[in-house]
């Protein structure tokens, strides 16, 4: 007689859930500051309890059927939750593993006297928790990629802002390496910036650039060439030392642009190009 | 058949390219404006592209024809109103453009021309002066 | 679409600029492709008299992205490697067309069989 897999561990659910939660709570290595005990209670019983309506005898192998679905996105849930928490992906595999250890002990103890079915039975649950279990990681992983994306663009976002410092100046602080990439986001918000104000001069401020190769430089030199197409003059400051050696060393031409050791002398340089004027106010000594 | 139209003001000539053009449409605009600042003696000439979202390396062409030939002909030539993402462009495509002038819009355009044309004058002045005094 | 004579470039630009408003494509990456699709679509006049273009949707993963494809049966192109130099041009051209449609696409593939024709395809990423 073939043994009913579903019936079986529908009646064992009670106990399959105390071992796996014990068995997780007696970890030594669990975070309750990430999640409480409740809380991880609910979520394996949720999981628990999908999991058990779904299988039968016939669709155990077969964890990419439709009917897995909703397993599997619970599942996915969980695993997004756990790597945008700061689980570790561990702590995230022996969970779906934990799980499988507990089936694997209520088959054990209620087949006893069905060696071969228990065989059986032991193999396909092992493969069914195995596929579940890298699915998890799946998930997991990309749990993690959506959040350094975000940080990403936040970095991107947060990283190029354009200050008016006068009516016709604008600044740019760059910090941070210029790749090709970050250049497009520098060169986009300065040039948009330089038609919604009218200013006629940007200053880019290289001080918070760590290194300067030939390609920074050529992204700088693209970014200067922009910036005259579109009736506009650019000053590059924050010119350190080191960065002047380099440049040199590397046979780079910045000739054709207006370049200044600080912010302060590339402001006063574009205060004369305006024709400006900056004075001590002379009072007038009372005697 | 079509044209871009040319203004006169005073001294200088104006076009504003509102549409996007063909290519016979862009290399007519390049001799008609050569003819009249032939026949005027304008001493500048102000093309103002900001109605044009692309501009290609056949575009970028005429514009640095119509700069290099003005100059020859003792005009200068200013483009104005680029948008930023044309000018993003044509820097990856490798064109800079060399030999036109170019400004913000219409107004910083004109103050460039007249810049540019007072200094003429300023030395030629000098120059009369010089020639002169001996 | 087919492109026969100049007339058909602007139209062309806007079909291209349609589909990549369609994807919500951001202006900047729209130049790029446009004029990198101009370019190409002028070389293909110019040397090949014209031939048809193909402008089609793709996705892969969560990425949208445009393909334009230039089919010409033109006298072909001898040394690509040569015709990718930035100012070298058998016309009288400045020479950038191609080494520049390369530089503002995402990805560029050329083939081409002298005396037979050549297959240019460009594709450009909605974020790339």
């Amino acid at each position: 007689m073939k043994t009913d897999i579903a019936k079986l561990l529908q009646r064992k659910k009670k106990q399959i859930f105390e071992n796996w939660v014990a068995a997780q709570l007696a970890d030594s290595n669990l975070r309750d500051e990430l999640m409480s005990n409740e809380e991880l209670r609910s979520q394996s019983d949720e999981l628990l309890d999908v999991l058990l309506k779904t299988i039968n005898n016939d669709n155990l192998s077969d964890v990419y059927s439709q009917a897995f679905e909703p397993v599997r996105e619970i599942l996915a849930g969980i695993s997004v939750f756990r790597a945008k928490n700061g689980y570790t992906p561990t702590e995230t595999g022996l969970y779906v593993f934990g799980l499988k250890e507990a089936f694997l002990q209520a088959i054990q103890g209620e087949m006893k006297s069905d060696l071969p079915g228990m065989i059986e039975v032991t193999f396909r649950m092992n493969k069914l928790m195995d596929h579940l279990a890298i699915d998890t990681f799946d998930t997991f992983i990309k749990g993690r990629e959506e959040v350094i994306l975000r940080q990403t663009d936040e970095i991107t976002e947060i990283s190029t802002p354009v200050i008016r410092v006068w009516d016709g100046i604008l600044a740019l602080p760059i910090i941070g390496t210029l790749d090709s990439s970050r250049t497009q986001v520098v060169m986009e918000n300065l040039l948009q910036e330089i038609v919604v104000s009218g200013s006629t001069i940007a200053i880019l401020d290289i001080s918070g650039v760590p290194a300067v190769d030939s390609l920074v430089a050529q992204h700088l030199i693209k970014t200067v060439a922009a910036t005259r197409l579109m009736g506009a003059e650019c000053i590059i400051s924050g010119i350190r030392p080191e960065i002047a050696q380099t440049v040199v060393h590397l046979g780079i031409d910045l000739s054709s642009i207006v370049t200044k050791a600080t912010l302060a002398s590339a402001l006063r340089h574009a205060f004369t190009m305006l024709k400006l004027e900056v004075k001590r106010v002379q009072r007038e000594k009372s005697i | 058949m079509d044209r871009i139209p040319i203004l006169r003001m005073g001294k200088f000539l104006l076009v504003t390219i509102q549409i996007d053009l063909y290519d016979r449409l862009a290399t007519n605009l390049e001799s008609d404006l050569v003819n009249m600042v032939n026949k005027t003696g304008a001493r500048g000439v102000l093309i103002d592209i900001s109605a044009l979202s692309i501009v290609d390396s056949f575009m970028g062409r005429i514009l640095g024809n119509i700069g290099t030939m003005s100059k020859i002909m003792d005009a200068e030539a200013v483009v104005v109103g680029m948008q930023p993402a044309v000018a993003i462009t044509l820097i990856e495509l490798g064109l800079e453009l060399k030999g036109v002038h170019t400004a913000l819009n219409v107004e910083k355009g004109m103050e460039l021309l007249h810049e540019k044309i007072s200094f003429d004058e300023d030395t030629l002045d000098e120059a009369d002066y010089e020639n002169n005094s001996e | 679409m087919t492109i026969e004579k100049e007339q058909d470039v602007v139209p062309f630009r806007n079909r291209v600029k349609e589909h990549a408003v369609k994807i919500g494509m951001s202006i900047l990456n729209q130049t790029k492709l446009i004029t990198a699709a101009s370019e190409l679509v002028r070389n293909m006049l110019k040397y090949a008299g014209g031939g048809v273009t193909t402008i089609e949707v793709l996705s892969k993963g969560r990425e949208n992205g445009i393909r334009v494809v230039f089919q010409d049966k033109g006298p072909g192109i001898k040394d690509i490697k040569q015709a990718m130099q930035d100012g070298f041009s058998t016309g009288k051209s400045l020479g950038v067309g191609l080494p520049g449609a390369k530089r503002l696409v995402s990805e560029f593939d050329i083939k081409s069989i002298p005396g037979e024709g050549t297959t240019v395809t460009i594709i450009k990423w909605k974020n790339g």
